[in-house]
């Protein structure tokens, strides 16, 4: 054994063969980021994620099912739906912002849920590329029609 | 069943699977929906044409599953944010996911009649 006589303490075991000119070897902590982690790592993406699936899911919550009772439930449910009502609706800037804060958060909750699904269940890279290419060019279509819709909405179409 | 599979999964492995599968179904039908919101643009008579296919006893049935599945995802999701959030909530995850269960049978038989109502009494006579 290598230890020091001046040590007060005693080392044994597989640590008993280390002194400051023959220190242990370093284990870097499990996940810390170093210049050899991949760029797309080096942010707290997954993280950020994560918290807004549950803050967009508790708004949605009450956006959604306040949606559902007024459009299904209240005043004759589905049967009463006709451009007419669209334009009543929307005459109000309160309906137009609930109705485009529900789509936009709408969507972006259901795209990185998707692209959740993608990640675990497309094994194949180009797979995974392809789809989560069709996933976003969907969504920013969707999100910007929307919004173009209920920013140009007109009632005097015709 | 699956041959050479032993796990069968309880309460938490059902209730991410059904999360995921509502998931999945309510982001297509908002995809649609958005499509067919849309023709408000195009003109009232080509809205009111696509709207009316939602009014049909068929679409009325795919209505309430949809009904079904967006209750299911929100109250399962509160219930995500218990587990993550609340000190208790990984201690108490089946006790909510009954909970869960018994809030939406309630609201799905509310739901019965609003959605379900005028369809059925076209298809069985009023």
């Amino acid at each position: 054994m290598a230890t020091t006589e001046s040590s007060s303490v005693e080392l044994t075991g597989s640590s008993a063969g280390y002194s400051p000119e023959n220190p242990a070897p370093v284990i870097e902590p499990p996940r810390a980021r170093t210049q050899k982690t991949p760029r797309a790592s080096r942010t707290n993406f997954e993280m950020h994620g994560w918290l807004f699936m549950r803050l967009s899911g508790i708004v949605l919550v009450v956006l959604v099912i306040g949606h559902l009772v007024l459009q299904l439930v209240l005043d004759g449910g589905v049967q009463k739906i006709n451009f007419a009502f669209v334009a009543g609706r929307w005459a109000s800037p309160f309906w137009q912002i609930w109705d485009l804060t529900m789509l936009w958060l709408a969507m972006l909750h259901g795209a990185n849920g998707l692209r959740t699904i993608i990640n675990d269940y497309a094994e194949r890279d180009t797979t995974r590329f392809w789809l989560k290419m069709l996933l976003w060019t969907a969504t920013v279509f969707t999100v910007l029609l929307g919004t173009l819709v209920i920013f140009t909405f007109d009632p005097n179409i015709r | 069943m699956p041959a050479g599979t032993l796990y069968r999964g309880r309460e938490g492995m059902w209730s991410w699977v059904a999360h995921r599968v509502t998931g999945v179904l309510i982001f297509f039908f908002l995809f649609v929906h958005v499509l067919d919101t849309s023709l408000v643009r195009v003109s009232p008579e080509a809205y009111d044409d696509v709207v009316a296919t939602y009014k049909t006893p068929l679409v009325a049935l795919m209505e309430y599953g949809l009904v079904a599945a967006i209750l299911f995802h929100a109250l399962n999701g509160l219930r995500v944010v218990a587990v993550d959030f609340w000190s208790k909530g990984t201690k108490y995850q089946r006790h909510m996911l009954w909970t869960v269960m018994a809030i939406w049978i309630v609201l799905m038989a509310g739901a019965l009649y609003p959605v379900l109502g005028h369809a059925a009494s076209e298809v069985f006579g009023s």
